[in-house]
């Protein structure tokens, strides 16, 4: 078993490639390349227990990939992904998996779509406690999840009510019900409170921060929303077109941002407290992941950009705890 | 209330359905001076783009204006044929849609159909629109617009797209925009870039907007007034700063506190239990009462309507002082 100080995430040099080369016949005979989309590149962080690891960046980054990849949806092209010791890249069978995959669960976007409308809750939430067989016996079955509802604020009566009886707050209560279903150690939540208005995100928000405490989760969440990162995480990546820019605990990222997109990131929220800051907007547009720029990519929106940036990808670097790759700070070193 | 551009007195839009008529806004009273930005707030169902959709007389049947006037520029506009409304809609009210994608059609390009819309509603010729239509893109910042304007929208990023719909909607030089959600489909950088734009374009062209949206960061950066709707019912209205540094409805102080923010470090958000009512069952008397911490026995019974403060307005029983006592026996 593994001590305590091990993360239970370890993801090194993790990358993945989509293919979307033309067809072969096309290849041939008009002499077109092979194509791919390099959704993530080569990308390193740790997910201790207990915590919560953000990541954020825009749409289209990769951050979603990465967590497609963590609960075994999609295998990486290259690089390790170990959970609790074991690197879940290298497990051939869906039997070996099968283990792993009980002790990780996912909560999506969008709760209109992950509940399917023709199940009753009761169904929805014991489908995962059935299959991994947990518990044993029907009874024993309607207990597991009638106590899932009551945790996530739910009523036992909404066990027996379709998805569509619900508001979108309540649904997206029902997918956590249903991934706390297994007794996971590892939750991924994929954008989960941008499908929702913002008085219900405080509810789903505050309930993802109570059952953490309660259960020991740790949590991989993706999002896109900087204000929920400082509210929930304890450790932020901020990705940008399948590279990680930075890494490091959500007070450094807030206070002393280091990478140059981190901080135009930090530029676009908007001044709720109405001091009359004028906001610099980050000029540009994401390029297209298929020919993305040389050297680093963010270079052609950066305005500190200099010539190496154009020819070299920067490296990653250790300042302090911080992960950083710009190659501002290798200068500095 | 002559200078004011646009005014809306005691709308109320309704919804037929099997189980009888719903009411979807329910007596919404706003006015928008010219150059004015006035941002509409609440969350899903609250009516905010139903108010939008009937000041632009886009309305999807069944739903149907059953009370008030709306009046541009003194003249009431919510009583005009069909054929009368088309000739102001796009002239005089201009609109920005959510999703870029699906308010450009697909098979035309963009010069094209930024042609057709000055055509529609200026004299002027094919030629002269044309020049007329690379200016405006050129205005809203698309790069290389001679070469771009006859690229489909597909050929478009999703923030340049917007900038065609806002090209678009500055045709004919309307004196109202009604943008309904025009950045939530985009990135967060670009969202800034957008509303940079919307507000210089604003300024300079002299045009009123009414910026409806469920983020009230935009609308602490745009907006020069604010009201805030819950089920239907506008709750409170008065000028940004003093809604949202100062709100006195209770759903409004709820919305704020319930936006996580950088600026403190807080171990729980607050949260307002519950969810808004769905349109068949609008509770009696104030319709946030069930989700109210303050409620008291008055806000089951009547309906408060929007009672001055200083700045702003709240439509809430304990902005009346003979409430708050009633509140406190």
């Amino acid at each position: 078993m593994s001590s305590d100080n091990k993360p239970l995430v370890r993801a090194r040099n993790l990358t993945r490639h989509f293919d979307v080369s033309p067809p072969f016949l096309n290849r041939v005979l008009e002499g077109k390349q092979r194509q791919f989309v390099k959704a993530v590149e080569n990308i390193d962080f740790d997910i201790a227990r207990g915590e919560t690891f953000a990541l954020v960046g825009e749409s289209g980054c990769g951050k979603t990939t990465v967590a497609r990849m963590l609960v075994g949806l999609e295998r990486p092209t290259s690089g390790s992904m170990e959970f609790d010791g074991t690197d879940i890249a290298l497990l051939k069978t869906r039997r070996e998996m099968r283990q792993y995959r009980r002790r990780m669960q996912m909560i999506f976007q969008d709760p209109y779509a992950s509940l399917n409308p023709r199940w009753r809750v009761m169904s929805i939430v014991a489908e995962p406690i059935r299959s991994f067989g947990t518990v044993k016996g029907n009874d024993a079955v309607r207990a597991r999840v009638f106590k899932l509802l009551r945790q996530v604020g739910l009523g036992e009566d909404d066990a027996y009510n379709y998805p569509h009886e619900f508001s979108g707050g309540q649904r997206q209560r029902i997918a956590i019900a249903r991934a706390l279903a297994t007794r996971p150690e590892f939750v991924v939540c994929d954008e989960p409170t941008s499908a929702l208005d913002v008085s219900v995100q405080a509810q789903i928000l505050n309930l993802m921060k109570r059952l953490q405490k309660e259960l020991g989760l740790s949590y991989l969440l993706i999002t896109h929303d900087l204000a929920v990162v400082h509210h929930i995480a304890s450790r932020v990546g901020v990705m940008y077109l399948g590279h990680l820019c930075e890494s490091a605990d959500t007070r450094t990222i807030f206070s002393a941002p280091r990478h140059p997109y981190t901080k135009l990131l930090l530029e676009t929220l908007p001044d709720l407290s109405m001091q009359g800051r004028q906001r610099v907007p980050m000029a540009g547009e994401v390029p297209s992941p298929m020919n993305p720029p040389s050297g680093c990519v963010f270079h052609p929106r950066c305005p500190y950009a200099m010539e190496i940036c154009k020819k070299k990808l920067p490296e990653r670097q250790n300042v302090g705890h911080e992960l950083v790759a710009c190659h501002a700070y290798q200068a500095e070193k | 209330m002559s200078e004011q551009l646009l005014d809306v007195q005691d709308l109320r839009v309704m919804l037929p359905t099997r189980k009888g008529l719903l009411t979807a806004v329910d007596g919404v009273s706003m006015s928008i001076a010219a150059g004015e930005v006035l941002g509409v707030v609440g969350e899903s169902g609250a009516g905010k783009s139903l108010t939008g959709a009937a000041i632009t007389g886009l309305l999807e049947p069944p739903l149907y204006i059953a009370n008030g006037k709306i009046e541009l520029e003194g003249k009431r506009i919510d009583n005009l044929s069909y054929s009368k409304m088309r000739r102001i809609r796009g002239k005089q009210i201009g609109a920005i849609f959510q999703d870029p994608l699906t308010s450009l059609n697909p098979l035309y390009s963009v010069g094209r159909q930024l042609v057709e819309t000055i055509t529609t509603h200026l004299p002027v010729s094919d030629a002269v629109a044309k020049r007329q239509a690379i200016d405006l893109l050129k205005e809203v910042g698309l790069p290389a617009a001679e070469a771009r304007i006859g690229h489909f929208p597909h050929q478009f990023s999703g923030g340049m797209r917007q900038r065609v719909v806002i090209a678009l909607a500055l045709c004919a030089n309307p004196r109202l925009i009604i943008a309904d959600e025009p950045t939530t489909a985009l990135d967060v950088s670009i969202q800034a870039q957008i509303i940079r734009l919307l507000k210089r374009l604003c300024r300079e062209h002299k045009t009123a907007v009414m910026l409806i949206t469920h983020d009230m960061g935009v609308i602490a950066e745009t907006a020069d007034r604010v009201a805030v709707m819950y089920a239907g019912r506008i709750v409170e209205v008065g000028p940004v700063k003093d809604v949202i540094k100062n709100p006195h409805h209770p759903y409004t102080v709820g919305l704020m506190n319930s936006i996580p923010s950088i600026a403190r470090e807080v171990e729980w958000l607050t949260q307002i239990d519950g969810a808004m009512p769905r349109l068949n069952d609008i509770p009696d008397g104030c319709a946030f009462h069930p989700r109210c911490p303050h409620a008291f026995e008055r806000c089951r019974r009547e309906r408060p309507n929007l009672i001055p403060m200083r700045n702003s307005q709240a439509a809430c029983w304990l902005c009346k002082k003979e409430g708050a006592d009633e509140q406190r026996q």
